[in-house]
């Protein structure tokens, strides 16, 4: 294979692995300021942080497949929803543990009354129940379109969930801006944390979408073998 | 207008039906009271009103779930392909929406006359607490009406009912929750009017995305 076709195929991994190795390696150097209580452990907002950009992702994925299903009931637009949830799973359950971790260190308690764990949290179960969904429908059609509409169902209700949560209590997480019902924002990071977040935040992303790129093709080949 | 003809139709037939099958009706409300009469007993002594309003408004979420669960299920496969060749989709979810509607509305009064004679009254302000009942009522009836629908397409309904419409109705239930407690501390309006509003938005989504996607669980 010829380094030209490699690099224009696969310049967004390459980016993604470029990053991230950025990110593990000049997270723990850059200068960050000097705070109370959170100390050096404020280097984990660009890892613990990068995990809901990922999940997010994902599940924005999965929305729009599942209304492309619905449009033209075409398998393979049910395919990326699904595989794409199973990403978002596993970046929001990676969110969870890197925030308990952190939470146990700043807060004293690794878990805390506050609504973005408990809009992360109840996103999980959301999507735990549509997995649950999925494999308790039989005929492949009619799981497909009932576990499309459940997604875009639940979707909707669950941004509304994380938007009006803020205002129904208060948060231990930093505000962001001058409306703290936004996701994650840091615009109270310095410019050299900037420097690593932002692209941290993009690498994780990209290997998000490396991830579900694999899942896909296994689950492909796994219908193939079923089939023959 | 051919829609409203069917609705009406739909909507009687589904009361024809609860009648009909009157045990369904009286299990459901049985439930009701045991569910407050096991509450009541397992709180001795005084509660504060934030436990008054929490425990009710669990139990009206449980017997809701109880309630509404049956929607898609109590008729045949047979009869719903019967309804799917003489009606539109959109008149079958919204006659059951407007159907649970009905009977949510009973049952949360019903549920709030026991708890009030067992638990106590705590309310300040009854105008703005039966408010939160009726948006409640339309916002439990058009989001578990919905879950219904995906659960009755799928095995094990029940459990799945429940697995599903939970987290998807905290939304609704958490800022209900917030409207009657004011009710039942400082009983102004002021403060309780943005949630209200927030209430109102969640039902017209609600209403709307069944209304839109209803018709691609219809057809099988």
């Amino acid at each position: 294979m010829n380094i030209n076709f490699m690099i224009k195929t696969y310049w967004w991994k390459i980016l993604s692995l470029v990053l991230l190795l950025y990110a593990v390696t000049y997270g723990f150097f850059v200068d960050i300021p000097q705070m109370p209580i959170i100390h050096q452990s404020m280097r984990n907002i660009f890892y613990h942080v990068g995990m809901w950009f990922g999940m997010f992702t994902m599940l924005i994925v999965s929305f729009i497949y599942s209304l492309k299903y619905l449009k033209g009931f075409d398998e393979k637009y049910d395919r990326v929803a699904i595989e794409a949830v199973n990403v978002a799973l596993m970046f929001g359950f990676l969110g969870i543990f890197t925030g308990m971790i952190w939470a146990n260190f700043t807060w004293g308690s690794p878990w805390v009354k506050d609504p973005k764990l408990n809009g992360a949290a109840v996103g999980l179960v959301i999507y735990l129940a549509y997995v649950i969904l999925r494999s308790s429908v039989e005929d492949r059609h009619k799981r497909a379109k009932v576990s499309a509409v459940y997604n875009i169902f639940a979707f909707v209700l669950w941004i509304i969930f994380v938007l009006i949560l803020p205002k129904l209590s208060s948060s231990l997480h930093p505000a962001t801006g001058n409306d703290s019902s936004t996701p994650v924002m840091p615009m109270g990071l310095n410019p050299s944390m900037r420097m690593v977040f932002y692209p941290a935040a993009i690498g994780w992303i990209l290997l998000g979408t490396w991830i579900l790129q694999i899942r896909i093709r296994m689950s492909k080949i796994r219908q193939h073998l079923e089939e023959h | 207008m051919l829609l409203s003809r069917e609705l009406t139709h739909l909507f009687l037939k589904e009361i024809r039906l609860e009648l009909k099958q009157r045990y369904v009706l009286n299990g459901i409300l049985l439930y009701l009271v045991s569910t407050v009469f096991v509450t009541y007993l397992a709180f001795t002594g005084s509660i504060t009103s934030e436990t008054w309003n929490s425990l009710f408004w669990i139990i009206l979420l449980f017997v809701a779930v109880n309630g509404i669960s049956k929607s898609f299920v109590q008729e045949s496969p047979a009869r719903h392909l019967y309804y799917y060749t003489i009606a539109s989709p959109e008149a079958v979810i919204l006659s059951k929406i407007l159907y649970n509607l009905l009977l949510m509305t009973i049952l949360s009064v019903l549920s709030l006359f026991f708890f009030v004679l067992l638990m106590g009254n705590m309310i300040q302000n009854p105008a703005l607490f039966l408010t939160a009942l009726i948006l409640g009522s339309l916002g439990l009836s058009s989001v578990l009406t919905m879950i219904a629908a995906i659960a009755s397409r799928a095995s094990n309904n029940f459990s799945l009912m429940a697995i599903l419409s939970f987290p998807i109705v905290l939304p609704l239930l958490m800022t209900l929750m917030k409207v009657s407690g004011s009710a039942l501390t400082s009983g102004s309006w002021n403060g309780a009017f943005p949630l209200i509003v927030i209430l109102l938005i969640i039902n017209i989504a609600v209403i709307l995305l069944a209304f839109l996607l209803f018709p691609y669980l219809w057809r099988d």
